[in-house]
């Protein structure tokens, strides 16, 4: 008989391996269901993981492809680590990361044409503020009428996806489009562009914002007093609450903080890499920066790794749309497969497996 | 604007066509709940159930196989979760959006093959008499069978959770597991079961949509259906009567809409499609915002892992 040991503290050594089993048996899993869809499962594999990197005819076009994507999944999923880390949950990063886009590029064409230094930065600040605001809607109906934040922030991703239809086809439509739905293109607006740093990399002022994030969220987790507060209330919330931590700034904050980063995510996107708002400007990169948190096990240096490997996916799949036929669903399908796994696996890190029957204590 | 163009009668009658699938996933949802999980899978399971659904139905050309399709699918969906969070004691909430995520994505590689695909019909029941009533025929009796099973479930869900024995157990494995595991039930069983009920429920509610509501499949169809279905349960409080109550209101409100954009309202399409779901998160905050009520009626052990120490 196979029963489960808790043990006394989470295993450092497992918390480490379980991402790497979760992958590994994605990777295992994954390949029979392309067998299913009639695809050599070995190609897939090398097609997703290995192509994009490595293969002379395709890599040099997508190794820049994996920091764009990269950024906007490492940029959102540090701030929702933060906030899981704690119990609060804000799954609607996609549409902070909407509301930050529409918020940014609204900046830039109110500016338009005009050139000047100061038009990207007010528009880093609307991005912020954009993603910031409309997290704070779940923040403070949390905090002031105790409704489940969860179904809030997602529930309002809805709505965002309308105001974006409703802005690509009204307010922020190009007047030089010969009335098609979307926004000019910020790409052809040097003042507001977000373009490459060093060409051929790929590495942009979001993917910059990604690492500044990533430094910043461990010296909060690890120096910081909010940030032993996060961790506090997530471990032992009863503790938290007698040690004096305020549960409302906390929720304020958490869910504030992951909004705003959202937001730029979408502001970087906007002005860089998508150039323009359409009406199905967002890709998923809020859901995926689920995945990504807890793929990074909710550590800053964790996300950064696990950004970089769903991007990864996100590019294989693309390669392997294009060379095998592969459905681009296959690769959501694979994305939520490896979530499975890794929570999964997160069983032996908390427990430990004992075989045989239990002893009569 | 024409208000006179929209039918009072069709729309009471089209207002429960557009609740069924809500209050199907709703009425599953508040089962696993008051077994004491939370699974916020069920956009994920709806998905997978109108595929399902979708594709039996077309393969078979029987759409009464396709809803039994579409609940098997739900259910083995669920199942997934059940095993890791009750077996693996994996995190409940991270478990439910993994499903809905990996729901979305099996469900439109699924489906690639059935875009644009017809589905055959599900017939109207027309009761002799019933059905030529005026202004209750419409509404009441004119519906297709899938209406009235909603409808048996909701009653059956009710009657089983206040009077048999069988809903006790399940309400004391929902409020306290360590009692109920002491008394000698099987507390991971249970749950496992409502779980499948939920997720059969769920899916039902899905092939609904694309069966019959709709009737056809695109990727991501559901738009939020589940989610909404979730917040009906709050909005009920728990209580069976109230999620059908919840479910035909947000119906309504959807059909009202839909009559609005048509009627030429002078407001953007846009505002109008966003409506219900800020009509759902205002009505959750009114029902969350009285703290003493809705803790008083949430199972006390939703959410919380169960694990036999002895």
């Amino acid at each position: 008989m196979i029963r489960l040991e808790k043990r006394p503290e989470p295993s450092q050594a497992w918390t480490y391996v379980t991402p790497l089993l979760a992958v590994l048996a994605t990777m295992i899993a994954g390949g029979m269901l392309f067998a299913i869809l009639g695809k050599d499962p070995f190609v897939a594999i090398r097609t997703i993981f290995w192509d994009p990197l490595f293969n002379e005819q395709f890599a040099a076009f997508s190794r820049p492809q994996l920091l764009v994507k990269a950024g906007p999944l490492i940029l959102i999923a540090i701030g929702l680590s933060l906030g899981f880390r704690a119990g609060i949950w804000n799954i609607g990063a996609e549409g902070q990361y909407i509301i930050g886009a529409l918020c940014g590029a609204g900046v830039a064409l109110a500016f338009y044409p005009l050139e000047a230094v100061f038009i990207f930065p007010l528009m880093i600040l609307a991005g912020a503020l954009g993603g910031w605001a409309w997290a704070m809607i779940p923040g403070l109906l949390k905090t002031q009428f105790n409704t489940n934040e969860i179904l809030v922030s997602l529930l309002l991703v809805y709505v965002a996806e309308q105001l974006m239809a409703s802005m690509a086809l009204g307010l922020l439509r190009n007047p030089d489009g010969g009335g098609f739905p979307g926004s000019r293109n910020l790409g052809d607006y040097p003042a507001a562009s977000n373009e490459e740093l060093i060409a051929g990399t790929g590495m942009h002022w979001g993917v910059v914002a990604a690492f500044i994030a990533v430094i910043f969220a461990y010296i909060l987790l690890n120096r910081h007093r909010m940030g032993y507060n996060i961790r506090l209330a997530g471990q032992a919330p009863r503790a938290a609450r007698f040690a004096g931590v305020n549960a409302t700034r906390l929720v304020l904050f958490c869910l504030g903080l992951s909004g705003a980063l959202a937001g730029l995510a979408g502001l970087f996107e906007v002005a860089g890499p998508a150039g323009q708002i359409t009406i199905d400007f967002n890709v998923g990169y809020g859901f995926t920066a689920i995945i990504v948190a807890f793929l990074g096990r909710l550590h800053p240096v964790g996300i950064l790794f696990a950004g970089l490997l769903m991007a990864l996916t996100y590019i294989g799949g693309e390669l392997a749309q294009f060379m095998l036929g592969l459905p681009a669903a296959a690769i959501q399908a694979f994305q939520g497969m490896l979530l499975f796994f890794l929570l999964a696996g997160d069983v032996l890190t908390n427990y430990r497996i004992r075989i045989g029957r239990a002893e009569v204590a | 604007m024409d208000l006179s163009s929209i039918d009072p009668i069709l729309l009471i009658a089209a207002l429960i066509v557009a609740a069924t699938p809500i209050l199907l996933a709703a009425i599953g949802e508040l089962v696993v709940e008051k077994a004491g999980v939370l699974n916020l899978g069920v956009e994920g399971m709806m998905i997978t159930g109108a595929i399902c659904g979708f594709a039996v139905a077309v393969e078979t050309q029987n759409p009464a196989l396709g809803f039994i399709g579409a609940a098997l699918g739900g259910a083995a969906l669920s199942l997934i979760f059940g095993f890791l969070t009750q077996y693996l004691l994996s995190n409940q909430v991270a478990t439910g959006l993994a499903l809905t995520l990996f729901g979305l994505g099996i469900s439109a590689l699924i489906g690639q093959a059935y875009i644009g695909v017809k589905p055959p019909i599900t017939a109207d029941l027309d009761i002799p008499l019933l059905s030529d009533v005026p202004v209750i025929g419409p509404i009441l009796f004119q519906h297709n069978l899938m209406v009235y099973l909603s409808l048996g479930i909701v009653a059956g869900v009710w009657y089983l959770l206040k009077y048999t024995r069988v809903g006790l157990v399940l309400r004391a494995v929902g409020e306290n597991h360590d009692a109920a595991h002491a008394l000698g039930y099987k507390v991971v069983r249970i749950r496992m079961l409502a779980i499948a009920f939920g997720g059969a429920c769920a899916g039902l509610g899905g092939a609904y949509l694309s069966l019959i509501r709709v009737p056809q499949w695109t990727e991501g169809m559901t738009a939020g259906a589940g989610w909404i279905a979730l917040a009906i349960v709050v909005f009920a409080s728990w209580k069976p009567w109230r999620v059908l109550l919840g479910a035909y209101l947000f119906g309504g409100i959807t059909v009202l809409q839909l009559n609005l954009q048509a009627a030429g309202l002078k407001i953007p399409v846009e505002y109008l499609s966003m409506s219900p779901y800020l009509i759902t998160i205002l009505v959750l905050v009114i029902m969350s915002a009285d703290r003493s009520r809705a803790a008083l009626n949430a199972p006390a052990a939703l959410g919380r892992p169960f694990h036999a120490s002895s």
